[in-house]
């Protein structure tokens, strides 16, 4: 049936990652930071009485979906998305698109995904995708979390795209339409890095933004006394697995960040950027140090190499840089 | 993070090692590249720990099961790393009804069709419901 040529390049998230393969695939030589950063995707939010399996919800991206919509809106590319009601709209939608030549994006859950290893296999709803052609039954999909493209069954497909829980994919895709001939990075790369000061630095809720990071420290503190030492333990493991795990590009996306405004320098011959890049290449590096010194807490649940007031302190220490680094990042003269 | 700082320590279970990840790090030049990793011992310590908490809760249930204080639904539904909330979702049902297919006095009362609800959704046969453990 549809097979077309996509040329795939695997990337640090998912997201930022079909957002740039896409775009390529139109023809616009965009890099994932480029991506991530004019899509606003850096973040953090702590929100205890949310949880997810049983930990409290901790996140260092923006929500699902905002960075292809952002990219597209902001270079001024024709985009179309879709939801649908039942998994056989959504299926026969997708083989009409494909069979029109376009590749297309869309959310799935990671557990309904057999290629992926099962350890990364878990209820997460907002992973993204790209499906871009059909051979007899299968799909043929470029994950961008994947080293090569592979294929998937449609009955897998269909569960992937139709998960239940929050949030719910209910099928949503999405391709591109039409793009410029030449794209304008400057006004974007503005925007973008605005967009992110703004949300950094805020949200007036305790849970979202740069506050969270004093909120999450705080917490932390408190686990010795509020938590088994087994709770506590995994707790903190889910904020390493969220900080680190496949997807991040590492230390919570930080060094995507620092990789896009030194990019964003370079195009714009902006020295400051590059210095801004520098700056948080080092916070990133501490995030990594506090990664480290809670996996041996958690490791050695007796010996306190490090306790849970260090750790607290670790975070508070890189809550205040990065209210600093965003302040300034957030009043440079364009 | 320099490039030659990027971790190499395999994720060596549950099959974690078949794909590696992209990571950002700073070269000689002082240039962010991408460089793939095979992973980084605390997030390896920190997943693993979260499966191996997964297999005691699942081995515990199992017990509990076995010994007729939960039904089987409740073995599959940890298996399928699930909770109340999300199989209820799944299986178009209220919460306090899952709950009550949960109980052995529930689960007997459960109709076929609903049986072959749950076996669906947890992707097994309905025999391996019903003759759970024999």
């Amino acid at each position: 049936m549809s097979t077309l040529h996509f040329s795939h390049s695997q990337h640090a998230h998912c997201e930022s990652g079909v957002t740039a393969n896409l775009l390529r695939h139109q023809g616009i030589n965009i890099s994932e930071p480029m991506a991530f950063g004019i899509g606003a995707g850096i973040f953090f939010a702590h929100i205890p009485f949310l949880k997810v399996s049983g930990t409290p919800g901790t996140t260092f991206r923006t929500w699902p979906g905002a960075i292809f919509k952002r990219v597209t809106e902001r270079l001024h590319i024709d985009i179309h998305t879709q939801k649908f009601s039942t998994p056989e709209k959504a299926m026969q939608a997708l083989d009409d698109v494909l069979a029109a030549g376009k590749p297309t994006g869309m959310l799935s859950s990671v557990y309904y995904l057999p290629y992926l290893p099962e350890a990364f296999r878990f209820h997460f709803n907002a992973h993204n995708l790209v499906v871009y052609g059909k051979e007899g039954n299968e799909y043929l999909v470029s994950d961008p979390v994947v080293e090569t493209t592979t294929r998937i069954a449609p009955e897998d497909l269909a569960k992937a795209r139709f998960a239940k829980g929050t949030p719910e994919p209910k099928g949503f895709m999405y391709y591109i339409k039409s793009a410029p001939p030449e794209v304008q990075y400057a006004k974007a790369i503005q925007a973008g890095i605005k967009q992110t000061c703004f949300f950094m630095l805020s949200p007036p809720l305790p849970w979202f933004g740069n506050k969270a990071i004093g909120l999450l420290a705080k917490k932390i503190t408190k686990y010795p006394q509020k938590l088994t030492p087994r709770k506590a333990s995994l707790y903190l493991g889910n904020v390493i697995r969220m900080q680190e795990e496949i997807g991040t590009g590492g230390a919570g996306f930080r060094f995507l960040y620092a990789a896009f405004l030194q990019e964003a320098g370079q195009l714009l011959q902006r020295d400051d950027l590059q210095q801004y890049a520098k700056e948080l290449t080092t916070i990133g590096d501490d995030w990594r140090n506090f990664a480290y010194s809670a996996a041996r807490l958690m490791k050695d649940r007796k010996n306190d190499l490090v306790s849970f007031d260090e750790l607290g302190d670790m975070l508070r220490a890189i809550g205040d840089k990065e209210k600093q680094f965003f302040h300034k990042l957030q009043i440079i003269k364009w | 993070m320099k490039v030659n700082e990027v971790p190499q320590d395999p994720k060596d279970f549950r099959e974690g090692d078949k794909i590696t990840k992209v990571m950002y790090a700073v070269g000689d030049d002082g240039k962010y590249t991408s460089v793939n990793s095979a992973g980084w011992e605390p997030d390896n310590f920190a997943t693993k720990q979260a499966w191996d908490a997964v297999d005691e809760e699942l081995a515990a249930t199992e017990q509990l099961v076995r010994s007729g204080q939960l039904s089987p639904i409740a073995y599959y539904m940890q298996k399928c790393l699930m909770d109340v909330a999300l199989l209820a979702k799944y299986a178009g049902k209220w919460q306090w009804q899952v709950k009550r297919h949960m109980k052995p006095s529930g689960f007997a009362k459960l109709s076929d069709n609903m049986l072959q609800k749950y076996a669906e959704i947890f992707e097994i046969p309905v025999s391996a419901l019903t003759q759970f453990g024999k």
